[in-house]
């Protein structure tokens, strides 16, 4: 069970952010919007849409090398953007920003990368049984082509990561591990300082998931020195189709291009072609610049509101849930670690999650249902599939009083 | 009773309800009451994949007629199931093959049948419009 914290005093005005985003004024299905999604992707605020269209509006240039006016305007702004990605995880250099099209794009970037210069027959690479679906098949696809082997590292029944079974993989074949840093499906925030300094006593680097970290916690990439930081711009209240791989200059350095093409290049013969310095050596093509800007401008939205307020008022809405959860008969919740983000899945005994979604996408209410593509999670767990509801700090407590009663409307439906 | 005959018999039933709620709760009743397939159907073969309702589904020919059976491990699923029973089974493939379904639109219930993966209806239908094209060649 979560206890209450005593962090600090929330100071958030919830009505006053709630106005900042239009869809939340939305009604679906005649009913107001409940919206309970924000692991699979965060609604937006009206600075970010702005943002994006005051680019079409205003500012659409190509960037890089243009001499007109607007390209150089529009260059500026997209490398601020870069500055702004790079204060906010705190990297030490700009170019270790890379943008991407999202959490699953900068992983396979890595795999690939990483896997050409470092992989070979007989390695290893180390995930856990947690990991999004996007955090193993990347890997998975390596191992089949350099003929590696993959390691797994397995949980215990609350959804944590048994750190003797992790120290016990972590061998002289590791060449890297992947680890997700919020599960999206149990919730459980891995000691990912700990886990990082584990691999680095035996000078294995860490990939780090942060899809599900960054909307919900401060990350310091050089405090927890991580090797590679992904996460989306969508599910931190940004646009889709823009994300960030975050790396430690020295490895992206030495891992060679991924996708080539337009300005990734210096010079280019038909003999031979020498590569651009980081970042542009893995940014490949005209890239997604409204996106890189929308997602400065979310960034600039969090820290006004405050990532240390919006985890204080995430986590109040995590106890309330959980305590409201645990008081409906045949309700088990998946994922009871003791270090948990705002997302809560759940099983209802004796019916199936798509029933009880499909009753509460009726009231208005929008969960997900299924396995959250973490199926290794279902087998461990030996289900099909449970409810997630995930909260963002524009949700109340008034909207979780609905949902639980949505919850016993649906239960009683269907029993 | 065509196809479409039964089709207008569902939509007529269906304009009684006064909300959603009635409407699940029959589905809900629907998928309560049929035991539709004979367990030992129920197998990875008749296994139709949609990415969260599973639903199981056999079919043979009967005097020039197909005739269906499934289940569905989720309950709404499952009323939706037994309606597209009700209304292909003991038809001719031709009559199947052929059979437009708008009924489903005029029930209001479109959003099962969205491509979405969130069930295994449209695949269901898929596949027992591919069953009475097998059952056609054959005979």
């Amino acid at each position: 069970m979560i206890e209450s914290k005593n962090i600090t005093e929330v100071q958030l005005d919830i009505k006053k952010i709630r106005a900042d985003f239009p869809i939340l004024s939305h009604k679906v299905n005649g009913k107001p919007l409940i919206y309970f999604d924000n692991g699979a992707t965060a609604q937006k605020p009206k600075s970010v849409i702005d943002a994006i269209g005051n680019y079409y509006s205003n500012q659409n240039a190509n960037i890089h090398r243009g001499v007109h006016t607007l390209s150089q305007e529009i260059t500026v702004a997209y490398e601020n953007a870069r500055s702004t990605v790079q204060k906010h995880l705190n990297a030490e250099h700009a170019h270790e920003i890379i943008f991407t099209k999202g959490t699953t794009d900068s992983i396979n970037l890595v795999a690939s990368s990483f896997g050409k210069k470092f992989i070979s027959q007989g390695d290893e690479i180390l995930v856990s049984v947690m990991e999004h679906h996007s955090n193993i098949l990347p890997w998975q696809q390596v191992c089949e082509e350099r003929g590696a082997i993959l390691k797994v590292i397995p949980i215990n029944m609350e959804g944590e990561l048994i750190i003797s079974e992790y120290k016990r993989l972590l061998t002289d074949k590791t060449k890297i591990v992947a680890l997700t840093h919020i599960s999206n499906t149990l919730g459980t925030i891995n000691p990912i300082e700990e886990l990082i300094a584990l691999a680095h006593v035996k000078k294995i680097p860490v990939l780090v998931d942060g899809a599900q970290a960054v909307p919900h916690m401060k990350v310091d990439v050089q405090f927890i020195s991580a090797d590679f930081y992904v996460f989306s711009g969508h599910k931190l209240f940004g646009p889709t189709g823009v994300g960030v791989l975050y790396g430690k200059e020295k490895w992206l350095t030495e891992i060679p291009p991924y996708q080539v093409g337009g300005g990734t290049i210096k010079t280019v013969t038909f003999e031979k072609t020498e590569y651009a310095d980081l970042p542009l050596k893995f940014e490949a093509g005209t890239p997604h610049i409204e996106g890189g800007i929308g997602l400065a401008a979310a960034i600039d939205y969090v820290n006004k509101l405050g990532l240390n307020n919006i985890a204080a008022y995430e986590h109040e809405l995590l106890v309330y849930a959980t305590e409201a959860l645990g008081k409906i008969n045949g309700v088990k919740i998946i994922g009871t670690a003791k270090e948990k983000a705002s997302v809560i899945s759940f099983i209802v005994e004796g019916l199936h999650p798509f029933d009880i979604g499909t009753i509460l996408d009726q009231l208005g209410i929008a969960v997900r249902t299924g396995h959250h593509c973490t199926q290794p999670i279902m087998q461990f767990y030996g289900i099909q599939g449970t409810v997630r509801a995930s909260f963002a700090f524009y949700n109340t407590k008034e909207e979780i009083d609905l949902f639980i009663n949505g919850l016993e409307r649906a239960i009683k439906m269907l029993n | 009773m065509t196809i479409e005959e039964i089709e207008n018999e569902i939509v007529e039933e269906f304009e009684m309800f006064d909300d959603w709620m009635q409407k699940y709760e029959y589905l809900i009743d629907l998928g309560k009451s049929l035991p539709l397939i004979d367990e030992q159907y129920k197998t990875e073969d008749t296994l139709i994949k949609g990415c969260q309702s599973r639903v199981w589904m056999h079919s043979e020919l009967k005097d020039g007629k197909v005739i269906y059976t499934a289940d569905s491990d989720a309950i709404i699923t499952k009323g939706m199931v037994a309606l597209m029973i009700r209304v292909l089974s003991n038809h001719t493939p031709d009559e199947i093959m052929n059979a437009k379904l708008n009924f489903v639109e005029k029930i209001g219930l479109t959003q099962h049948l969205s491509p979405t993966r969130s069930n295994g209806l449209l695949s269901m239908i898929k596949q027992m419009k591919l069953d009475a094209l097998a059952y056609k060649q054959i005979s």
